[in-house]
């Protein structure tokens, strides 16, 4: 925690919702409450980190402690090793293929959809739609199957394309909106200037819209890197599972030896706890705003 | 339109509509499809059953345990979950002394994956290490395997689903709050209203659409559970601690018993969409 000032100290500018002056008392009282909650938050992830460091006799009553003798192996072995890498380059690749094409796919959409009116714009469009409403583990069988038929069963595509789908809905739906937003008088300047649809969406469009597009971007790279039902079905060698495949894998041949599996847990969720410490506005962000705009 | 206009519309719609119709449309109708035939995957479906399907998933008592066990879920989130959230966003919507630093604590967990959680809280429920065998040592008693209980297990689930999600929640409820105009909560208490009148009567109501809200993602969300439980328990012990979802993959994918495993699927989607659409009519109408 980076904050351990001591809540008397700074009571006396502490302010409710209305801006208000808080009585010193309730505000050391929320202090306190908000500490404890942190704590719960907290000590999960701690002791995990921690127990990769200890010996596995020490984890039956050291919880919290620092380790009597810091272990560095177990955090070693696994770090010199190829498999953690492997699992994790495996996740990023297929996050990466999933956010490319999430983009490309989902603003080439949103922006006919924005800007044209044709025959059947309005049903085509809530066809895309419908994908809010459905929820993936009805269609994994079929999808099972269907992936299989076109031979990308154990490939990054075969868990990518589904995730891009599984993603259109939502990501159009935001992408329209701010699209439409723009103002008008944009397009009809680029349009008497005979810059065309295309040259507007590459140059005009995609540039002023970049808020949204990351946006777009943090929702379906999150919920690719942490994806698991659709890679679980997808993929059957270990040489391409992503990380959290990986590390059920992992715990599963490692089943008694907590210390490893703690040390692994703790590697794996790292990448994603260093992207929300460093980005953490864009994801909170990106995340939330994604759930109140649809 | 003119010609520019529709090449646009044949070049930047036929991806995002191809993607959408193989991998999420032409799935979700297969599966109502598929539900009625008994088939293993091979070949084409062909041994058509009519309903049998469904009749099992009638007579089926791990599945009525599971649907008991989607609405406890969505009876925990609504009831403990949402007003946790709340409580603990309105404290940290004022200025609190390291307000920011709680939020980004508060949130964390959302952004871990299901599984990473599920097998951090095994660790912490596991009767001969962690959290529970420490107590459990410090007070001199048998060593207890709380997610091996078939009384305990899920409510064991049930306290990292809180874990894992009140976060979100808060955070989605922090935005709410500061939207709310200021002036209202200051004009309500120079007229004498009480910090429970100006909670209930200003603060609420204006929350209202974020309430709405999160109450239709803690719904769908409850509902299509399963990344938490495989980590934990794997719907273990004796069946106890399945969801709708867990019961399809254990008992369709795993088994590749595709008109069954998608009679559950047909079930679910029933369930989530009219669900959605009877919420949303009802409730958010005007958001």
């Amino acid at each position: 925690m980076t904050e351990t000032s001591l809540p008397a100290a700074t009571a006396a500018s502490t302010q409710d919702l209305s801006g208000r002056r808080l009585n010193p008392l309730a505000a050391i009282a929320i202090f306190g409450a908000l500490v404890v909650i942190a704590g719960i938050v907290l000590v999960p992830i701690l002791a995990t980190a921690l127990g990769g460091f200890k010996e596995l006799g020490e984890l039956r009553s050291n919880l919290l402690g620092l380790p009597h003798v810091w272990v560095w192996r177990n955090y070693w072995g696994i770090l010199s090793g190829a498999r953690y890498w492997q699992v994790l380059g495996n996740s990023l690749i297929i996050a990466i293929l999933t956010v490319a094409l999430t983009l490309a796919c989902a603003s080439m959409a949103a922006f006919a959809f924005a800007h044209l009116k044709f025959f059947g714009d309005k049903f085509l469009l809530s066809y895309l739609e419908l994908g809010l409403l459905f929820p993936l583990a009805t269609g994994i069988l079929p999808l099972f199957i269907k992936i299989r038929d076109l031979g990308l069963l154990n490939s990054y595509l075969g868990v990518a394309l589904p995730q891009v789908a599984f993603s259109l809905a939502m990501s159009i739906l935001l992408l329209r909106n701010a699209f439409k937003q723009l103002p008008s008088e944009l397009l009809d300047a680029a349009m008497m200037d005979g810059c065309g649809y295309f040259r507007y969406f590459l140059f005009i469009t995609l540039p002023l819209t970049g808020p949204i597009l990351s946006t777009v971007a943090v929702i379906s790279f999150v919920g690719s890197w942490n994806g698991y039902l659709l890679p679980l079905v997808v993929l059957n060698s270990e040489s391409r599972y992503p990380w959290t495949l990986g590390l059920m894998a992992y715990q599963g041949q490692y089943n008694t030896m907590w210390q490893l599996v703690l040390a692994f847990i703790t590697l794996t969720i790292l990448p994603a706890i260093l992207m929300f410490l460093f980005a953490q506005r864009y994801i909170v962000a990106g995340l939330t705003a994604g759930a109140v705009k649809a | 339109m003119s010609a520019n206009g529709w090449a646009v519309v044949l070049v930047f719609l036929p991806p995002a509509l191809l993607l959408f119709t193989v991998f999420v449309a032409l799935p979700m109708a297969e599966a109502g499809w598929f539900s009625f035939y008994n088939w293993d995957g091979y070949g084409r479906p062909e041994k058509f059953i009519g309903l049998t399907n469904y009749g099992y998933l009638i007579g089926n008592a791990t599945f009525s345990r599971a649907l008991v066990n989607n609405g406890i879920i969505i009876a925990v989130s609504l009831l403990i979950q949402l007003p946790l959230a709340l409580a603990v966003a309105m404290m940290v919507a004022g200025r609190i002394a390291g307000a920011a630093a709680f939020r980004m604590i508060f949130f964390l967990p959302y952004v871990l994956a299901d599984v990473g959680a599920g097998l951090i809280w095994r660790y912490m429920f596991d009767g001969d290490y962690g959290l529970v065998a420490t107590i459990n040592g410090a007070l001199g008693l048998q060593p207890y395997y709380l997610l091996a209980d078939k009384d305990w297990a899920f409510t064991a689930i049930l306290i990292v689903i809180i874990w894992k999600y009140f976060g979100f929640y808060m955070m989605l409820y922090v935005a709410g709050l500061q939207g709310i105009d200021k002036s209202l909560l200051e004009a309500a208490e120079v007229d004498g209203a009480s910090s429970f009148q100006r909670f209930r009567y200003i603060t609420v109501p204006q929350l209202g659409p974020m309430i709405r809200l999160s109450i239709f993602f803690a719904v769908v969300g409850s509902l299509q559970l399963f990344d938490i439980v495989v980590p934990l328990t794997g719907g273990g012990p004796f069946d106890t601690t399945h969801t709708m979802v867990s019961f399809l993959y254990y008992f369709g994918i795993t088994r590749m018993r595709v008109g069954f495993g998608s009679a559950v699927g047909v079930v679910l989607f029933f369930i989530c969409v009219t669900f959605a659409i009877g919420y949303q009519r009802i409730f958010m109408r005007d958001d």
